[in-house]
């Protein structure tokens, strides 16, 4: 298999891999190096690529063991936690301004679930993916899925209820 | 009625039972400006969903290919034929005087010298007798432009004899 060949391959979900590395890592160099360290442990096995049904499917959970592993490593005492990536020029400014606050505090707010539930979040509302597949991500059933997703959610609508309309932190 | 919908929407995806397509129509709703007041608070939720998913990875990385030296040993096995091609001829050159060769050698060697000597002086001599026909020419020539003279005398005395 060519470099190119690779790239091919692995483009489609590098950006997922990295984004769910960020979510668990929070810092974007650590979530860098860890999409790094995926993307060669999968050019190692390329030899293997082919036999493996679903390379996304294999990777995504290559990340979450890696991302795991990374965070319970003592290697982790030195994680950089503090983030500083915000610079999202996607929006328009207003909107940007407007909601700014808010979507602040959901990224904060789901820095405080359980790791469970932020792969869950992040690979079912952001990266879109459909049950079945997470099921076989995360080798887990379906309804177990379905749980930790709607207490996710449901923790998340709460807090943001509660900073929307009292202001509380 | 579109509210209604919304509304029973976010329920079943406060649930979980959402298909991804209703979660779609959802996060459309949300990601529009004209969204319930009572709702407002979920907005910033899927804001930052539809945000997130446009995050990227930039960096490169640095995939190390196998370079196959192929190309480099090619080049180092041509300069070694070159080296090998002035060096070889001069290994097979041989014994080089004429102490080297065996004396029959030797003999036949002397005996073809002296044939050769004898036929260039035969030669010499062929040579030195063309010189004396080359000075029988030359006095040739003197004679005939002697001749030349008498043809000038005859032809004046021809004139002078029509006069």
């Amino acid at each position: 298999m060519k470099q190119t060949d690779f790239v091919e391959i692995v483009l489609p979900f590098k950006d997922k891999v990295f984004r769910l590395a960020k979510r668990l890592l929070v810092s974007r160099e650590e979530a860098e190096d860890a999409t790094q360290e995926i993307l060669l442990k999968l050019w190692k096995n390329k030899t293997k690529i082919g036999d493996y049904k679903n390379v996304e499917a294999f990777s995504m959970t290559m990340t979450k063991n890696f991302c795991l592993d990374r965070l319970k490593s003592k290697q982790a005492q030195n994680l950089k936690i503090v983030h500083s990536n915000y610079t999202d020029n996607n929006t328009s400014l207003q909107k940007q301004v407007e909601a700014k606050d808010s979507v602040d505090w959901v990224s904060k707010i789901m820095e405080d679930l359980p790791e469970q539930q932020k792969i869950i979040v992040q690979l079912r509302d952001i990266e879109e993916y459909d049950f079945a597949e997470i099921a076989k991500m995360l080798d887990m059933n379906e309804t177990a899925i379905r749980v930790n997703l709607s207490r996710a959610r449901k923790t998340i609508r709460e807090k943001l209820t509660n900073t929307h309309q009292h202001g509380i932190k | 009625m579109v509210l209604n919908n919304i509304e029973t929407l976010l329920e079943k995806y406060n649930n979980a039972e959402t298909t991804l397509k209703e979660e779609a129509e959802l996060k459309a709703y949300f990601l529009s400006d004209n969204v319930a007041p009572h709702l407002e608070h979920y907005k910033p939720m899927f804001q930052y969903f539809s945000e997130s998913k446009k995050e990227q990875y930039t960096k490169d990385v640095p995939l190390n290919t196998k370079k196959t030296k192929l190309y480099q040993w090619i080049s180092v096995a041509a300069v070694a034929i070159l080296m090998l091609g002035f060096f070889i001829p001069n290994w097979n050159s041989g014994p080089k005087t004429l102490a080297d060769y065996s004396p029959e050698e030797q003999q036949m060697y002397l005996e073809a010298k002296e044939a050769l000597a004898m036929l260039s002086n035969n030669f010499n001599d062929g040579a030195s007798s063309l010189k004396t026909l080359s000075l029988a020419s030359e006095n040739f020539n003197v004679g005939l432009e002697k001749a030349n003279h008498i043809t000038e005398f005859s032809e004046t005395t021809n004139k002078l004899l029509k006069n």
